[in-house]
């Protein structure tokens, strides 16, 4: 499976580094070696989800218990969520740190990703969720940390798109 | 039984716990008998209530937390019940008013009216501890025995579809929110 262990290594190492210690997830394609790093960390909590919303008020709960915490999910996974992020996490400016694979933009293949690929930036923007698309393996620690720094201070919901140039390796 | 009269019989033993309720009636009806600093009422985000008691009792393993939450809203999130299950935290109880109805938004029956029934649904998905009350008695006999139990309980309440004939009440929810956070640091 050509998905990056290098970059998601690094993903991972950034996510630890700003002191994430609970990650929720559900499994898809590109996010399978981060649910592993995440799942072998004794440091870390992997909470496996049924469907990504339940994700947004794990890390609800966490905020307001003093856990760092990360979600993982595929855009369609966002998609599904925005209800709880809506009328949980903004309603009550809570900082979520939504790692988002950004399945269904250029080079995709799977045609069933390719509607989700066409509005997930536009729905985060209709949201007004500030969003970062990481693509280059040497700024990957740095804008997780700009972004989880601007979450905390606006208490609001950020997030980085994990994208087809960082998580593929396919030429 | 009456939600209302339920929560009274066990407000004093929500001292020390994190509460989280679900919104509408739940949330107006515990505060009608007292807000305190470790309550927090999501007064939105139907069917999370669960998902963030799962998340504080996760980040706080020492910590009781206690949900309270309603029908519809555990209809909104079953797959949250297998999350719960899954990682089964021992501080948690989890109680389910059953009043068979979505009664904050016109009291249209919900499934557990006609032949879905919660803590079997809840016991299934793996939860350890599960228990149908029907009477006050029976309520705050389960309630005090899943507090003392160590182990993750749904606690279901079949209660009159009756609430409170208004739901917004003078506390705001991110002074809550706030308040809720530092009472948290506090433990």
């Amino acid at each position: 499976m050509p998905v990056s262990k290098v970059n998601s290594q690094l993903v991972f190492d950034a996510l630890k580094a700003n002191g994430v210690r609970l990650m929720s997830a559900l499994p898809e394609t590109w996010l399978v070696h981060l649910i592993r790093l995440a799942d072998d960390d004794p440091d870390v909590t992997l909470v496996r989800l049924a469907k990504e919303e339940e994700g947004v008020g794990i890390s609800m709960g966490a905020h307001l218990a003093g856990m760092k915490s990360a979600m993982l999910m595929q855009n369609h996974g966002f998609l599904a969520s925005i209800n709880g992020i809506v009328s949980g996490a903004l309603l009550y400016r809570i900082p979520l740190v939504m790692l988002i694979s950004d399945r269904g933009s250029f080079g995709e293949r799977d045609p069933w990703q390719t509607e989700g690929g066409a509005v997930t930036e536009s729905v985060l923007n209709a949201l007004r969720i500030p969003t970062m698309r990481l693509d280059d393996p040497a700024r990957v620690a740095y804008q997780i940390r700009q972004a989880q720094t601007l979450a905390y201070s606006s208490n609001k919901p950020v997030a980085l798109l994990l994208t087809r140039d960082l998580m593929w390796e396919e030429s | 039984m009456t939600r209302l009269d339920a929560l009274r019989a066990v407000y004093d033993r929500l001292d020390g716990s994190a509460v989280v309720t679900i919104m509408g009636a739940v949330a107006a009806e515990l505060q009608s008998i007292g807000h305190r600093p470790n309550f927090f009422y999501l007064q939105h985000a139907m069917g999370l209530a669960s998902s963030v008691g799962l998340g504080i009792a996760l980040s706080k393993p020492s910590l009781p937390v206690v949900v309270f939450d309603g029908d519809g809203s555990v209809l909104m999130n079953l797959g949250g019940l297998t999350t719960l299950a899954r990682y089964r935290p021992a501080n948690l109880v989890h109680v389910v008013f059953d009043n068979e109805s979505l009664l904050s938004v016109g009291g249209f029956p919900t499934a557990t009216g006609t032949c879905t029934r919660l803590a079997e649904v809840a016991a299934a998905a793996g939860v350890p501890r599960t228990a149908c009350a029907t009477t006050i008695d029976e309520f705050v006999n389960a309630f005090t025995e899943a507090q003392h139990a160590r182990e993750l309980t749904t606690l279901v309440a079949k209660v009159d579809a009756i609430g409170p004939a208004a739901f917004v009440t003078d506390l705001g929810l991110l002074e809550n929110r706030f308040q809720f956070q530092r009472y948290l640091q506090t433990r």
